[in-house]
């Protein structure tokens, strides 16, 4: 898909006039972070547990071309197949030679983010294969024509009428008369159609949360068994994983899964943890009978050593987006790509580039919650705050907020006169503020004004203060 | 050998500042992989006695939505089988694995349980299948693949019913491989394995939780109390 995140400030405001989504964020903020905390609260060995997957995955990115080594052999060796893939488009022609091989029509989908950032669905559709998105949420989003706007959560954004309209318009052979006001009439609709192609598919196509390099298997972690029911029911099982997937062995799997969901959805583990390894064996009666991993690399290799190395520990639960102020006021299609919050803040401008995607480091308070509910650990505002260094370095952010940024920077260099300057500002704002206390409006900040009135000044500055306090307590 | 494959391992290595990894590198992997080391294990399934560890599993499953039936013994799976769908008005029409497991509970003693031995298919409304093994931590059921286990029978039918002993109960994920890893030997890993968790479900619609999206609606556990654990 074509990013959008350029124009962030523009969504945003969209998104603020958007009732039904707000309505939807409302939602997602009484939701999820309640839940994580509940079942966060009943394992106290939580944080420990973050210490040792966050020691993992460094230990693989340390170490990952043995390890995707070692995954690949362990795939061969199990009748497997990988295929290694730099860019998108590598990795689109990838699946699209398996799937002309085999004369596949439909492809049934496991919900993958990696098909998202590679835009697969536009891709097979243009070449003659029928992509059906399986994941309910998934399903919802693609037969509305969007992208989704939570890792986890693709259809966040809706409410259930748009989802019922949706259903209305696209599933044409039913009785349009039919009720379809609730959640559970909803779901046993969307069941119903999707059994079908289920059972019809060629090729069933899944992401992977974990490539476990002892065994050479791909693990999946879902809830609704759609995943179970793409990858079991086709001839072919092909696999979309991104390189940094790697995990050593199903006991380091098990660390993380204990992260994972009670990060993603406050669950204790999910209702369909999945391994699979290689086609069906000879004496099996169901199955894949072929078993493909394609690896993504796109712009993961050029991460590694350098200070966004971190980021590679993700492992996309969704926790910093369901904890983060900017998120819950602008939803995920604000940020413009398939990334959105804190996450995408920092993964997007590696992967679309920093010209498209600079506001999106910039769109964040800094309040720092999504760093402390990572479950890896990962310094989210810090790499924020690289982007912005970069940004700045290069010569790439807004020439106002430059020279701001330069006039400031003249001052904080020169404590002293910095004193002198704030100081004299405080007092002559503080007199102009004068008995209001504060201002409707000031030139300069009309950011700020337009929806709430600046503080004025009150008497000293907090230095000054500091320095007459500290001569008290010790003379 | 592909050329993006050298690639992506070139940028790797460079990225990391270093050529191929030496033997040294490669052999303490290679260890490391050996070993299955645990990581840290939750103190909620540790000195639990076999009893304890049932308890807990029961109590996670129930959590989870699935429901549980325990029964003294084997002869007692098919009463147990037959009065659960009788309650919720289900068919007695049932598609059971061709898993040895199954084989020794006395079936024919409820004629009016009408069983097909074999693969699911969609029309399918309600399906009985063994287990390998059954986790305490969070009452998860691990089932594996294999001629007599296929694994479309744990997704397709409406109502999935999963007969097991207790001593297939363990504490953690963990002891869960240990055991698989003995079981599979020389083979490896089956196709699939399945860590299931109460019945299918999805939060895709405004966050409310909805069981039975794609797979089963419900999930039951009839779980045999019979066995004297090592």
């Amino acid at each position: 898909m074509q990013p959008t995140s350029h124009s962030f400030k523009e969504n945003a405001r969209q998104a603020l006039g958007d009732a039904n989504l707000q309505k939807a964020l409302k939602l997602m903020q009484s939701g999820f972070p309640a839940r994580r905390a509940a079942s966060i609260a009943r394992l106290p060995e939580f944080d420990a547990l973050r210490d040792q997957g966050k020691a993992i995955k460094d230990h693989v990115l340390e170490n990952l071309d043995v390890y995707l080594e070692t995954f690949e052999k362990n795939v061969v060796a199990q009748g497997g197949e990988v295929h290694w893939c730099r860019t998108p488009q590598e990795a689109r022609e990838a699946v699209l030679a398996i799937c002309r091989r085999l004369g596949a029509k439909t492809v049934t989908k496991g919900k993958t983010m990696i098909a998202e950032e590679i835009a697969l669905n536009d891709y097979l559709e243009a070449n003659g294969v029928t992509p059906v998105e399986t994941d309910l949420g998934e399903y919802i989003i693609q037969i509305r024509r969007e992208y989704p706007s939570h890792i986890i959560a693709p259809a966040l954004h809706l409410v259930k009428e748009q989802v019922a309209e949706s259903f209305r318009a696209t599933h044409k052979g039913l009785d349009a008369k039919r009720a379809l006001e609730d959640a559970p009439t909803l779901v046993a609709e969307a069941r119903s159609i999707l059994r079908q192609k289920f059972l019809a598919a060629d090729i069933g196509l899944t992401g992977a949360n974990f490539c476990v390099a002892e065994t050479g298997s791909t693990l999946i972690v879902t809830n609704e068994g759609n995943g179970d029911l793409t990858q079991t029911l086709p001839k072919a099982h092909i696999v979309l994983a991104s390189i940094e997937k790697l995990t050593p062995t199903l006991e380091d799997v098990s660390t993380i899964l204990r992260l994972l969901t009670r990060s993603a959805t406050g669950q204790e583990f999910s209702a369909y943890t999945t391994v699979s390894t290689g086609p069906r064996r000879a004496d099996d009666t169901d199955g894949p009978q072929e078993y493909h991993v394609v690896f993504l690399d796109n712009g993961r290799s050029a991460m590694l050593g350098t200070e966004f190395q971190d980021m590679l520990r993700c492992i996309r639960c969704g926790a910093c987006m369901n904890h983060c102020p900017v998120y819950a006021t602008v939803g995920g299609h604000a940020y413009g790509w398939v990334y959105p919050g804190p996450m995408g803040a920092v993964l997007t401008p590696t992967l679309v580039g920093i010209d498209e995607a600079g506001h999106l480091p910039n769109a964040s308070t800094f309040c720092g919650r999504c760093e402390s509910v990572c479950p890896m650990k990962i310094p989210l505002p810090q790499m924020m705050r690289h982007w912005r260094e970069r940004e700045f370095a290069q010569k790439r952010s807004p020439a106002a907020y430059r020279y701001g940024l330069a006039f400031w920077a003249f001052f904080a260099r020169r404590p002293a006169l910095y004193r002198l300057a704030i100081g004299l500002a405080a007092r002559i704002l503080g007199s102009i503020g004068g008995p209001r206390g504060r201002f409707r409006s000031l030139p300069l900040a009309g950011g700020w004004t337009q929806g709430r009135d600046l503080p004025a000044p009150e008497g000293r500055t907090f230095m000054s203060l500091w320095a007459a306090r500290r001569k008290r307590i010790s003379p | 050998m592909s050329e993006a494959r050298e690639q992506i391992l070139g940028a790797i290595r460079r990225a990391l500042g270093r050529g191929a990894a030496d033997e040294a590198r490669r052999t303490a992997i290679a260890d490391r992989l050996a070993r299955h080391e645990h990581n840290l294990i939750p103190a909620r399934t540790q000195g639990l006695d076999p009893a304890g560890q049932v308890a807990l599993f029961v109590q996670m499953a129930e959590e989870a939505q699935a429901t549980v039936a325990r029964v003294a013994g084997a002869a007692d799976v098919p009463a147990a089988v037959a009065e659960y769908l009788s309650q919720r008005n289900l068919p007695s029409r049932l598609v059971m694995a061709p898993d040895p497991a199954l084989d020794g509970i006395p079936w024919s003693e409820r004629p009016l349980l009408e069983i097909r031995r074999g693969r699911a298919e969609d029309a399918d409304q309600v399906g009985v299948t063994a287990c390998f093994a059954g986790i305490a931590e969070t009452g998860t059921l691990m089932l594996i693949s294999g001629p007599h286990s296929p694994t479309r029978n744990n997704f397709l039918p409406d109502t999935h019913v999963v007969v097991m002993r207790g001593a297939q109960v363990v504490a953690s994920y963990e002891d869960g491989w240990t055991r698989l890893r003995a079981a599979m030997g020389e083979k490896g890993m089956p196709r699939t394995v399945n860590l299931i968790t109460g019945p299918s479900r999805t939060g895709d619609i405004e966050q409310r939780i909805e069981l039975g999206a794609h797979g089963p609606r419900r999930l039951h556990i009839v779980l045999i109390d019979d066995e004297a654990r090592p």
